[in-house]
């Protein structure tokens, strides 16, 4: 039987997101050399909503859209084909801080190869990684993220689902999917 | 989305779905993304190691096979028949096979003879792409044509589109024309009556013997070469009588109502198929075929390498 448990409503995410926002001003000030990197395909999302908070505190934040397809360290020996989203790098990051943005961090395998795809646009002065979701004691590699909106205990077999309105849902939600 | 080909080998348009050539175009967009950064190379194949046969003369497919294959980080070796043992007397399948024997994942070949790389897939297990087997299919200049088609005028529905010049010869005609059919357009071809090969019409497409016809109805012109290497007789008197009623040149494209795109897969004979004034004008998009040509190589490798 599946089960599906609400981890972050609407509500708790819109809060969150705005901690999260709070917490980047902390560190960032006026973000004069800093650039955010959405991943691809549904950290891009996440990253829209930030720069829209940040937008209406009276900052400007550059965001670019990163895909790690081509970068990635399972090409060849998954059962499903990787399928590329767009890059949409639209500036150089050689010297900026970069904070990458994805929704769920669980093997960090998508980070690695998001910091091998970032490279390709120059070299970062610090790199820095935002998640929604942190699927805590999950990680096949040692990274770890800057800023967490929400730290979730899972099992293997557990799925973090993402809901976001950009991809027809009615409206955001995050879902913690058990599959007996 | 598909996500996957239908197919293990690229060895002609014919071979595959209108689905099979949506995904090459929209992976292709991505990697055109990709060789426009200030760092061109990403690491998709670094684990595979890939051989370029060419038993035919090439500089501009084998050139862009091999960046393809660079920029997706594969290893690469390259082998031509001038400087090679097939001129000591070894047959197509020892070559290929003493070539696997060194762990090759994929072979792309060009051949002279019709069918070669379909024969190579019976007997070797690597992926195997079509460079160009003699007078049949070219699939990847195909592809390469229709992106650039599909990236001036934003898709390949309904669009006309006249493949001008030696038809008999062209397995760039021929691929193109199955991928035009598949992909939606209108295909007319033009030419004089000995390089139009006999009963191409069941293939779908409008015929057309005077040039200027066949310009006032299409939206695309794809010019092809003579190819007076494979005329073993005479198809036309003169290469100046051809340039004089083939010839397309900047006049009789001024003297069309609307504005058409010259497309050319090279290498051009300037002054015979198009005059220079037309192969270096604003509507002609020949080194954006060049430029396309790298993306949708990679796109291929890259799809057909998970397949």
């Amino acid at each position: 039987m599946t089960q599906k448990r609400l981890i972050l409503s609407t509500q708790l995410l819109d809060i969150t997101i705005s901690r999260l926002c709070q917490q980047l001003i902390e560190n960032h000030g006026a973000f004069e050399d800093t650039v955010m990197l959405g991943l691809q395909p549904r950290g891009v999302f996440l990253a829209e909503r930030i720069k829209a908070k940040l937008q209406s505190e009276g900052i400007e934040c550059p965001l670019g859209y990163l895909d790690t397809t081509f970068y990635r360290d399972d090409f060849r020996r998954r059962e499903t084909p990787l399928v590329a989203n767009a890059t949409h790098v639209p500036f150089i990051i050689e010297d900026k801080k970069v904070v990458l943005v994805d929704d769920v961090l669980f093997t960090g395998r998508t980070v690695r190869s998001a910091m091998d795809a970032m490279i390709a646009f120059g070299r970062p002065r610090k790199v820095e990684l935002l998640t929604l979701i942190d699927r805590t004691y999950s990680r096949d590699l040692p990274i770890e993220p800057n800023y967490v909106g929400k730290h979730v205990n899972t099992v293997f077999s557990q799925k973090i689902l993402a809901e976001w309105t950009e991809q027809g849902a009615a409206q955001d939600q995050i879902w913690l999917i058990t599959n007996d | 989305m598909q996500q996957k080909l239908s197919v293990r080998h690229l060895l002609g348009i014919k071979d595959i779905t209108p689905d099979d050539i949506a995904l090459i175009f929209d992976t292709a967009a991505n990697f055109k993304e990709v060789i426009n950064r200030p760092i061109k190379k990403v690491p998709s194949l670094r684990d595979i190691t890939i051989a370029n046969i060419f038993f035919e003369n090439s500089t501009r497919t084998r050139l862009s096979f091999e960046l393809a294959e660079k920029r997706l980080s594969a290893d690469v070796v390259n082998f031509s028949s001038s400087n090679s043992s097939v001129k000591k007397g070894e047959t197509l399948l020892d070559t290929v096979n003493n070539i696997l024997a060194m762990k090759v994942d994929m072979v792309v070949m060009r051949h002279a003879s019709v069918g070669a790389p379909h024969f190579l897939t019976q007997h070797i297990k690597a992926n195997v792409i079509n460079a160009g087997d003699g007078t049949h299919e070219h699939p990847t200049q195909a592809l390469l044509d229709g992106f650039s088609m599909l990236q001036k005028l934003g898709s390949l529905q309904g669009k006309k589109v006249a493949i001008i010049g030696d038809i008999l010869h062209s397995r760039v005609a021929l691929s193109n024309i199955f991928l035009l059919k598949k992909m939606g357009a209108e295909v007319m071809v033009c030419g004089p009556k000995t390089l139009l090969p006999r009963h191409i019409e069941a293939l779908g497409v409008k015929v057309e013997l005077e040039v200027k016809k066949a310009l006032q109805w299409c939206d695309v012109a794809n010019v092809l070469r003579i190819q007076l290497e494979r005329q073993q007789i005479k198809y036309f008197p003169s290469l100046r009588e051809y340039s004089l009623y083939y010839g397309i040149n900047k006049k009789m494209l001024s003297e069309l109502d609307k504005e058409i795109v010259i497309m050319h897969p090279g290498p051009i004979n300037r002054g015979v198929e198009l005059s220079s004034d037309v192969a270096d004008s604003e509507h002609s998009i020949i080194l954006e075929q060049v430029e396309n040509g790298v993306a949708v190589r990679m796109a291929v490798l890259y799809l057909l390498a998970q397949s």
